[in-house]
């Protein structure tokens, strides 16, 4: 894939903003709010860092981006669709019968997911056998991962964080979402996580902080990320919940909820669309 | 008198004999010594991988290994895999990962760590998941054989394993042995015993008692749980016209369970069920266990007895 510009990555990003609320509104379900914290990270990934091919979704060699909070899919979806691997018409099959666009990104379903998600603490475990697998194979592929905030609660997170750097794991990179909110409310109500960065540096990680609504600070980190060998590397993304949208960002409201009609009209005039 | 192995040990051999293709992985979760994939982690560091003590960790690692086209085989205390079931589910059952697990040191049987380690309801749960292979099989040799037939099932799997030595009844008989099919340790026409485990064995001295009464019965090895070999089921419902179930397992949702839900729609007969009467074990030895749990021989003659007296 060629790598796109800064600004052609913020548009990239805008473009998959404008789906994830039509795609929400037309489900009238799902989750808005997650999915456009991610969704400029996401962007930077597909719009040219990652080595994946969508004529071949599957060719064995390929990067993997795995999506551990899964229910993010309406992002996911979007930026597949920016890159080719699926359809703009194919966004209309979210959550319907029989669509490729499942609740929940699968990958039995969806060409370009490269892990069934939906249960929270999973994916990075999951980035641990791929990259363990690059690593058999003597292969140059990296490994990227997407937690949330709120995720890392899991207990089996810290399981596969412990795992990953005691088998150090260099082609192993993570993405944290901290949106600060998860369902029910902030997570500082929740349940509090205390210094998350330094929580990953005594695992044995390779830190780094950054906004992850700047996309030069983004690819930056991606390009420090692959600069990093021995360990694994992860990227604490602070981002705001349901961003580009002002009626969503950093509203518990709309972790799961979808727009209404006039709802929709005021997202998409401020993601710039002539409505 | 047979020769005496544990079903743990055939894993762990079987293990060595699949180091021949490379993409075979071995995931230990700090007790290799005990479900015996030691012996492949001393020939083959380089393919395995210490997940430590973190189960739920390893079943995805096993996932992500099994997604870029490895083979990966787990083990940990049959109980300690309960514990990563949602993985299981969500992570290899549901995507259809060939994710090989095993659960060793299975049933009352395990003896006197006590109930918290004598897992009597593995079998019931990972039946209920699409896609998963489910076994138990009675002796090394068996164990061994279809061990070595994963690589080429292309789905996740669960084998339960045994701590203790029990006879082996299948050295010279290897190729009777296949994922899915029963075996017919002794045949008769007046009761069917399927059996799995170390029941098998009771099953069989069972069988010699009622002989002695003139009484005629079948024993059957079900050492695959799921896909259940239905046709054998009612091959001997109607041969036999009475069936027991025999499981170091809770009565509820192990072999007894798979084989009632399939004969109540197809060939039903009267049917006792020896197994594990809903409740925890506790500390005692192996035969103290199967004693206390009603899971012995002359268990098992009264409920032919029984199930024959219901024959009309």
């Amino acid at each position: 894939m060629t790598s796109k510009s800064i600004a052609e990555l913020e548009e990239m990003a805008r473009k998959c903003r404008i789906e994830i609320c039509k795609m929400t509104h037309r489900a009238q379900a799902g989750h808005p709010g997650g999915s456009l914290s991610e969704i400029d990270i996401l962007a930077a990934l597909y719009g040219g860092r990652l080595n994946v091919n969508p004529d071949d979704p599957d060719w064995s060699d390929r990067d993997r981006f795995i999506l551990s909070k899964g229910h993010a899919s309406p992002g996911m979806y979007a930026v597949l669709a920016e890159a080719g691997f699926i359809s703009k018409d194919d966004l209309k099959s979210y959550r319907v019968k029989g669509g490729v666009c499942q609740g929940h990104v699968d990958m039995k379903w969806c060409p370009g997911v490269d892990f069934s998600a939906g249960s929270l603490g999973m994916g990075l475990s999951f980035g641990m056998g791929c990259a363990v697998a690059a690593k058999l194979e003597g292969s140059e592929r990296t490994i990227f991962v997407m937690v949330g905030d709120g995720e890392i609660q899991e207990g089996s997170v810290w399981e596969a964080a412990m795992a990953s750097a005691h088998h150090e794991l260099g082609n192993l990179k993570l993405f944290v979402d901290c949106n600060r909110i998860q369902n029910d409310d902030f997570c500082e109500n929740q349940m509090r996580m205390f210094d998350i960065p330094a929580k990953w540096r005594s695992f044995g990680w390779a830190v780094k902080e950054i906004d992850g609504h700047n996309m030069e600070e983004i690819v930056s980190s991606i390009e420090w990320m692959d600069s990093i060998t021995g360990k694994p590397s992860v990227v604490i993304a602070n981002t705001v919940k349901g961003k580009g949208v002002s009626f969503m960002e950093d509203n518990p409201g709309f972790h799961g909820a979808a727009p209404n009609d006039e709802q929709l009209d005021i997202a998409l005039r401020e993601l710039g669309v002539e409505v | 008198m047979s020769r005496m192995a544990a079903t743990r040990d055939g894993y762990g051999e079987a293990l060595l004999d699949l180091a021949d293709n490379p993409k075979v992985v071995v995931l230990e979760a700090d007790l290799g010594k005990s479900t015996k994939s030691l012996h492949f982690r001393k020939a083959h560091p380089d393919r395995t991988v210490s997940c430590g003590i973190g189960e739920q960790n390893m079943l995805l690692v096993g996932a992500g290994l099994a997604a870029s086209g490895y083979i990966p085989f787990a083990s940990t205390f049959a109980i300690f895999t309960e514990r990563a079931f949602e993985q299981m589910r969500n992570g290899v059952a549901r995507p259809n990962l060939p994710v090989h697990l095993c659960g060793s040191h299975g049933g009352t049987h395990t003896g006197t760590d006590g109930s918290s380690a004598q897992s009597i309801e593995d079998l019931a749960i990972y039946r209920t998941l699409p896609n998963v292979v489910v076994m138990h099989p009675c002796d090394d040799t068996s164990t061994k054989i279809l061990t070595k037939q994963l690589p080429d099932l292309g789905k996740p799997s669960y084998m339960r394993t045994a701590r203790n030595k029990t006879p082996v009844l299948y050295d010279g008989r290897e190729n009777e042995i296949q994922i899915g099919k029963g075996v017919v340790l002794k045949d008769g026409d007046d009761a069917a015993i399927f059996a799995c485990g170390v029941l098998v064995h009771e099953a069989m001295d069972a069988a010699l008692d009622l002989k002695s009464k003139g009484i005629d019965v079948a024993v059957i090895d079900m050492h695959t749980i799921k896909p259940l070999d239905t046709d054998l089921v009612d091959e001997y419902a109607k041969k036999c016209g009475a069936i027991i179930t025999a499981e170091d397992h809770s009565i509820i949702g192990g072999l007894g369970g798979a084989i009632a839900e399939h004969i109540v729609g197809t060939h039903p007969v009267p049917m006792e069920r020896i197994g594990v009467k809903d409740r925890f074990g506790e500390s005692a030895s192996s035969e103290e266990m199967l004693e206390m749990m009603g899971l012995k021989s002359h268990h098992i003659v009264s409920a032919v007895e029984s199930v024959i007296a219901r024959k009309s």
